[in-house]
C-alpha cells in the first residue's frame, strides 16, 4: 500500500502473475466535469453546472478528511497527458488488466456518487448517466471490464427502477451501493432494490464510503483520514448486523451480498457478537429462523483489499479458515493508493485450488461470468 | 479454580433503584427540581430494564432493579464467585442529560451514593468514579472530588457520546486521572446524541447492543489517533463490557493503515499494536467467541498477550449461566493473570492493601 512511484508517465508493463486473475474492485471515472453530459438531458446538465451534486457532506470538491495523496490514487496512474487516473480504458488495460493477467475486472464507478446527493431525481438522472457512460467509454471498449450497476439508493423504488432498465445487459454483472448510507441497509426502504437484484440474479455490491450524512462513528466524527478508513470496517460491522437482523436474507433467500473494500478479518468476531447476542434476544427478532452467522455464511462474499496484515501470517490463515476460502475474492481497488498487489498482497501460502478460487473462481460463480 | 485464587471482579453494576434513592444527595434546589417538575428516572435505553440481557434470571429480584439490593449483590456477584474485590459501575443514564450542570450535580450525587450506601458498608466494593463528560471542567473537579477514597479506583465514561474521546478537549480529563493513578474505563452505552452505528438507528436492541463493539473500536482508533497516549504516558485505558475478539482484525487493519498514513499524526511514533499493548486492557464479559475452545485459543494468540484480560462478570447482566464465567480450556497461567495478577497491575490502587 502507499506506493510511491513519482513517475507518472512510466507503466509497468511485465507481467508478473502467472494465473489469470478477477480483480473485483477497480475504479473508472469521468475524465471531465463534463463527461458525462451526452448521457444528461439538458434539464439535469444545467442542473449538474449550475448546482453541483450537493452531497451529504459539506465541501463542494469533496469530503472534510484529505486523502492520503492526490485524489487518493496511485502516483503512477495519472495519464501521460496528466489526466485524472481510471479516465482512460487503454491505459488502463496497459498498465493493470495487461500486466497482472485480469481476465474479469469488475468496474465499480464511485465518483460521482449518485446514491449520495440529496437531489433524489437528479441521484436517478446522474444513475442512469453513469451507467451509459460505463457502457459506452468501458465496456464495450474492453471485454475484460464488466461493470456494477449504479443506483440512486436513498430511493428504493427508483433504484429499483435503474435495476430493472439493466437486467439482462451483458455488460453489468451487480447492483452497487456505498456502505455509508443514511439508515442501516438492511431497513425496509431498500428492500425494493434487494428484491430487483434478487430478481434477476444480481449480486449486491456494498462498497466502502459513501455519504448518509451520519457521523461516521456513534460517538460523532473523528478528527483524521485514518479514523475514517479504519472505520470502514466498523461500518461495514453495522450495515451487515442490520441486514441480518431485519431479515433481509429470510426474506430474499437468493441475494448474493459482496462487501467491497472493507477488508475481512473483522467478519468472524462480529458473527460470534450477533450470534450470541441473537441467542440471548431471540424473541426481540422471531422473524429469523436461522444464527445470524449461518445466514452470513450462506449469503455474503467479501473482496479482500485492503487485506489486514498481521504480523504473523499463521493468524491470517486462522481468519480465512473461518471465513471460508470460497467466500472472499481478490481485488486490488486499482488505481487507489492503497491498491493489494497481486503478485504480492496476499501474505499466507495457499494450494493451487485455493488460489484458484481466491483469485478468480468465486468472482465467477458469484458474477455467473 | 475461582474460589482457590479469590478473583478481583473489574466490571458489576449496582443500580441506583430509583431516583428517590438520590434525593439525600441533593441540594434543596435539586431536590425541589425532582419533585416539582416530575423528573423521570434517567435509565437508559442502552439496558432496557427487561430486557434479557439486562439482567440473569436467577439474579433478578422479586421486586425492584436488578443489583439494587446490597445484600443480594453480596451474596450472588462477591461471594459466589469467591471475589475479593468487585469494581462497582453504575450506570445510571448521567451522560444522557443535557444540562451541563444537572450532569455534574446527578454525577456527584451518584458517586456519593455509592460511597455512602454501599463501600461504607461492604469492604470488598471498590468503585468508578461517574463524570458529567458534557463538561470536561465538571468532570475534573468530579474526579478531585473523589480522588482522595482510594476506593475510587477508576474513572468511568461511556463509549459513545457527543465527540469522539480523544479529541484535545477532553484531555483535561485525562490529565487528571493520570495524575491520580486512575484508570479510564470506557463502558458500553450511548449518550444517544447520534445514532449508536455510522449508518443511523437500528430497528432492534440486539443491534444497538452488537454495535457497542464497533463504537469500541472506533474510540480506540481516536484515542490512539490524537496522541492521547503520546501526552498521557503513564494513562491506562480499561474497556469494559466491550468484546475483545474483534481487537486483533481491528489492530492489523490500523497498523496497516498507520503504516500508511503516518504522516497525518505523526506524534504517533510507534505501531499502534504497541501502544495497546500498554495501554489499553479488556473485561472479560462479554466472551464473544464461539464455544469451541480452540478458536478462543486462537484468538487469544492473535492479541499477542497474556495482560490483556481482566475477570468480570459484569453482574447483573446476563453473559453466561450459573459459575461460568470463565471460559473452559484456558491455561492455569493465563487464568491466574486474569483473575488476580492483570487487575492488579492495571488498577494501582487496589495494590494499596492486599484484603
Amino acid at each position: 500500500m502507499n506506493i510511491e512511484v513519482r513517475d507518472r508517465n512510466q507503466i509497468k508493463a511485465a507481467a508478473r502473475v502467472g494465473l489469470a486473475i478477477a480483480d473485483g474492485d477497480i475504479h473508472p471515472r469521468p475524465k471531465a466535469a463534463n463527461s458525462l453530459d451526452p448521457f444528461l438531458s439538458e434539464r439535469w446538465r444545467r442542473h449538474y453546472a449550475t448546482y453541483g451534486a450537493l452531497p451529504r457532506h459539506g465541501y463542494q470538491k469533496g469530503p472534510a478528511y484529505p486523502k492520503g495523496q492526490p485524489d487518493a490514487c496511485r502516483r503512477d496512474t495519472y495519464l501521460p497527458d496528466g489526466g485524472k487516473p481510471g479516465t482512460d480504458v487503454a491505459f488502463m488495460a496497459a498498465q493493470h488488466l495487461d500486466p497482472n493477467n485480469v481476465e474479469l475486472g469488475i468496474l465499480n464507478a464511485i465518483t460521482p456518487s449518485p446514491g449520495a446527493v440529496q437531489n433524489l431525481d437528479f441521484g436517478a438522472a446522474l444513475a442512469r448517466a453513469m451507467n451509459e457512460w460505463q457502457v459506452a467509454e468501458w465496456t464495450e471498449k474492453d471485454a475484460r471490464l464488466k461493470a456494477s450497476i449504479v443506483v440512486p439508493y436513498e430511493d428504493g423504488r427508483a433504484a429499483a427502477a435503474e435495476i430493472e432498465h439493466w437486467a439482462g445487459s451483458p455488460h453489468f454483472v451487480q447492483v452497487l451501493l456505498m456502505s455509508r448510507t443514511a439508515e442501516p441497509l438492511g431497513q425496509r426502504r431498500y428492500w425494493p432494490i434487494y428484491e430487483a437484484a434478487a430478481r434477476n440474479n444480481l449480486p449486491i455490491g456494498i462498497h466502502a464510503f459513501g455519504y448518509g450524512g451520519y457521523p461516521v462513528t456513534g460517538s460523532g466524527w473523528p478528527s483524521y483520514y485514518i479514523e475514517e478508513m479504519s472505520g470502514h470496517a466498523q461500518c461495514c460491522q453495522a450495515l451487515l448486523s442490520s441486514m441480518v437482523l431485519e431479515g433481509v436474507f429470510e426474506h430474499f433467500p437468493s441475494l448474493k451480498v459482496v462487501l467491497i473494500e472493507s477488508g475481512f478479518a473483522w467478519l468472524p468476531a462480529l458473527s460470534w457478537r450477533l450470534d450470541r447476542n441473537w441467542k440471548r434476544m431471540r424473541d426481540e427478532t422471531p422473524h429469523l429462523k436461522r444464527l445470524p452467522s449461518e445466514y452470513i455464511r450462506e449469503h455474503v462474499w467479501m473482496t479482500t483489499q485492503p487485506m489486514e496484515e498481521p504480523e504473523r501470517r499463521k493468524h491470517l490463515t486462522d481468519v480465512i479458515d473461518w471465513i471460508g476460502i470460497d467466500r472472499l475474492m481478490f481485488a486490488t481497488d486499482y488505481p487507489h493508493w492503497d491498491f493489494d498487489d497481486p503478485a504480492s498482497a496476499v501474505p499466507v501460502r495457499l494450494d493451487d485450488a485455493q488460489k484458484a478460487k481466491l483469485f478468480r473462481e468465486n468472482a465467477r460463480l458469484v458474477y455467473g461470468v | 479454580m475461582l474460589a482457590d485464587i479469590r478473583p478481583i471482579d473489574c466490571d458489576i453494576h449496582p443500580a441506583v433503584p430509583s431516583l428517590k434513592a438520590l434525593l439525600p444527595y441533593l441540594d434543596d434546589h435539586w431536590r425541589e427540581t425532582v419533585v416539582e417538575r416530575g423528573v423521570h428516572e434517567l435509565d437508559s435505553i442502552s439496558y432496557p430494564t427487561e430486557a434479557p440481557l439486562s439482567a440473569r434470571p436467577d439474579w433478578r429480584p422479586a421486586t425492584g432493579k436488578a443489583g439494587a439490593n446490597l445484600e443480594l449483590v453480596q451474596r450472588q456477584a462477591l461471594d459466589a464467585f469467591g471475589s475479593r474485590l468487585a469494581i462497582c459501575n453504575c450506570l445510571y443514564g448521567i451522560q444522557l442529560l443535557f444540562s451541563e450542570d444537572m450532569a455534574a450535580v446527578f454525577a456527584r450525587a451518584v458517586n456519593e451514593w455509592i460511597a455512602r450506601e454501599w463501600l461504607d458498608k461492604e469492604p470488598r466494593l471498590r468503585a468508578s468514579i461517574v463524570v458529567p463528560i458534557q463538561n470536561a471542567e465538571m468532570a475534573v473537579e468530579e474526579i478531585e472530588r473523589w480522588a482522595p477514597d482510594r476506593r475510587f479506583v477508576q474513572v468511568l465514561l461511556l463509549v459513545m457520546g457527543e465527540t469522539m474521546l480523544g479529541r484535545r478537549h477532553h484531555w483535561p480529563i485525562y490529565a487528571a486521572a493520570e495524575r491520580h493513578g486512575l484508570p479510564i474505563g470506557i463502558h458500553a452505552g450511548s449518550g444517544y446524541r447520534h445514532p449508536v452505528t455510522s449508518v443511523g438507528w437500528p430497528s432492534y436492541y440486539t443491534e444497538d447492543y452488537v454495535a457497542q463493539a464497533q463504537a469500541f473500536q472506533a474510540q480506540l482508533a481516536s484515542l490512539i489517533a490524537e496522541g492521547v497516549f503520546a501526552k498521557f504516558p503513564a494513562l491506562k485505558v480499561v474497556l469494559i463490557e466491550s468484546g475483545f475478539t474483534w481487537l486483533p482484525a481491528f489492530v492489523w487493519r490500523l497498523h496497516k493503515y498507520w503504516r500508511g498514513l503516518k504522516m497525518e499524526i505523526p506524534w504517533v511514533d510507534r505501531p499502534p499494536q504497541d501502544i495497546v499493548r500498554d495501554h489499553v486492557r479488556f473485561t472479560l464479559q462479554p466472551l464473544d467467541a464461539p464455544e469451541s475452545p480452540d478458536a478462543l485459543a486462537k484468538v487469544l494468540d492473535h492479541m499477542g498477550s497474556d495482560d490483556f484480560l481482566l475477570f468480570s462478570t459484569d453482574y447483573p447482566h446476563w453473559q453466561f449461566d450459573g459459575g461460568d464465567a470463565l471460559p473452559p480450556g484456558l491455561p492455569r497461567d493465563l487464568v491466574r493473570k486474569i483473575l488476580l495478577d492483570n487487575p492488579l497491575e492495571t488498577y494501582s490502587r487496589l495494590r494499596e492493601e492486599a484484603p
